[in-house]
């Protein structure tokens, strides 16, 4: 029947569009787009393999951040510690530095001023005998320089001194 | 070609019933579909046919008319004349002879009761390579492919891949040439698919393409090509060269010299060369025969409502809407089996490939 025989015009050109068309397809068709298809397919797994690697290692990083940050904070807590005692410490020596020195200026100063003193005093002591012997000489010399208020004076003399053990 | 008898067809389902169902709606679509009077006798016997009783129609020569091949293209009938692209007829018999099918009697060439050209002298059918309908929609068709395709990968040649998503043609043809990429992967192996690839895409496509072009009801569609036993038999023996032309050492020991019992040696190559030609044939067939009965079954459809319109109104509308509504079903179907089809076609092939490319454990 009509249907079932292959009929030789429609066969060779067949073959002749169908190859055509292949060759063609085969060169600048098909292996283009596959080939860029697959580059790409190539290329999201890499990506998602590589997405993945970084998110452990992200996840590495933390653990290991979160470790920096503690010691950071242990080593802050130490530090500030220390700086408290050193700063007691300082202030503590710088205390007992200023009170020693200030004792020993004050002994110094205490020294000085008794010397001081105890020189003014001689001072002021010569200068009162100086005073007093020359007042009295001038006394002496005023009232003696007649015979009568000598006898008197010595009269006065006399009675003191036999009135003094009276009174002490 | 059965664009205009689908528009009738919904006319007449719109008005069914009425008495437009008349041998006038009646007689154009039939004359539409029967070949005009000037062109070869493929039709004679319709011409005789419907000339003797209108109300007779013979389904029989309009489906086979419809699914078969012709030398002109025609496309539909207007205002009682043919509307057709004439087609060069052209016969290798001593020397070459082109001419159109209205002149064929002019260079001495008749036509045959299957309206297929022949000497008119002696009889013989001579060697034909004419361009006929079938040659033309293949043609049309190959090149829309190869168009649709080398756009394609002119997408992916001007614009990175990595960087950007096809867009527009490139990501419509990806999936499907993806897919049996991916299918060649699967069935013949990691090792050496990329030398298979191109052609189990280009089979797929090819056949994907003309499926869905026959169905089209309408020129450039219509025409029954991966419904025509050549068609289907040089696409299956390109993939019979492709498997038996490369196939590995393991696989002609496998045919020639299998592991056997020594009683099964002689026996087995028979069976296994046997095999390896049906492989070929069953193919032929499986593709040829699935789009033919689909082609068939929806003109079986379409002719319904024009055999019953000489039963009255009453019973022809309501066959119009009943056939109108199964060859809404079959339309839809006929689209399903024609991926199914060319999917199968590439499948098979890819695994008999796969078949080929075995290689010793």
């Amino acid at each position: 029947m009509n249907l079932v025989t292959p009929d030789f015009g429609l066969l060779f050109w067949m073959v002749v569009i169908f190859g055509i068309v292949f060759f063609l397809l085969a060169k600048f068709g098909f292996p283009i787009i596959t080939d860029m298809v697959d580059k790409r397919s190539a290329k999201i797994a890499q990506s998602l393999k590589d997405a993945d690697e970084i998110q452990a290692r992200m996840a590495a990083w933390k653990v290991e951040q979160a470790r920096m940050l503690e010691e950071a904070r242990k080593e802050q807590s130490a530090i500030l510690k220390e700086a408290t005692e050193t700063k007691a410490r300082i202030v503590a020596d710088a205390k007992a530095q200023a009170k020693e020195e200030a004792d020993k200026i004050l002994a110094e100063a205490r020294v000085q001023i008794e010397a001081e003193k105890q020189s003014a005093l001689a001072d002021v002591r010569r200068e009162v005998a100086l005073l007093s012997v020359q007042v009295a000489e001038k006394v002496l010399r005023g009232e003696l320089s007649d015979d009568g208020n000598q006898r008197a004076f010595i009269d006065k003399l006399v009675d003191e001194a036999n009135q003094v053990p009276l009174n002490s | 070609m059965i664009g205009p008898m689908l528009i009738s067809l919904v006319l007449l389902a719109t008005t069914a019933g009425g008495d437009t169902l008349s041998s006038a709606s009646l007689r154009d679509p039939v004359r539409a579909n029967a070949p005009e009077r000037v062109s070869p006798p493929t039709s004679s016997v319709i011409l005789s046919d419907s000339e003797e009783s209108e109300e007779n129609i013979d389904i029989a020569s309009i489906i086979f008319e419809h699914i078969g091949d012709e030398y002109e293209w025609h496309i539909t009938q207007w205002k009682g004349k043919p509307i057709a692209i004439p087609l060069p007829c052209i016969v290798i018999d001593n020397g070459v002879h082109v001419f159109t099918a209205h002149h064929a009697a002019e260079n001495g060439y008749a036509f045959n009761e299957n309206g297929k050209l022949i000497n008119a002298a002696s009889g013989e059918r001579p060697l034909d390579l004419s361009i006929t309908k079938n040659v033309l929609a293949l043609m049309m068709s190959s090149l829309l492919l190869l168009v649709i395709i080398l756009l394609t990968a002119r997408w992916y040649r001007e614009h990175d891949a990595l960087e950007e998503a096809p867009t527009g043609l490139a990501a419509a043809m990806e999936p499907l040439v993806m897919m049996v990429h991916n299918m060649a992967r699967e069935n013949i192996g990691e090792a050496d698919y990329r030398k298979y690839s191109p052609y189990l895409c280009m089979a797929f496509l090819w056949i994907l393409f003309n499926n869905f072009l026959g169905i089209l009801p309408f020129f450039p569609g219509g025409a029954n090509l991966t419904g025509n036993i050549a068609i289907t038999l040089v696409l299956a023996l390109c993939t019979f060269f492709t498997v038996n032309l490369t196939g590995t050492r393991h696989y002609y020991k496998d045919i020639f010299a299998p592991d056997v019992p020594v009683f099964l040696k002689p026996i087995m190559p028979v069976i296994e060369v046997f095999s390896a030609l049906m492989k070929p044939v069953s193919l032929t067939i499986r593709l040829f025969a699935n789009m033919l009965a689909g082609h068939i079954m929806i003109l079986s459809m379409v002719c319904i409502i024009f055999i019953v319109a000489k039963y009255g109104p009453l019973l022809s509308g309501g066959m119009t809407v009943i056939s109108v509504l199964f060859g809404v079903f079959l339309d839809a179907l006929e689209c399903l089996v024609a991926f199914i089809q060319a999917y199968v076609f590439t499948m098979l092939s890819s695994i008999y490939i796969g078949l080929a490319r075995v290689h010793e454990e």
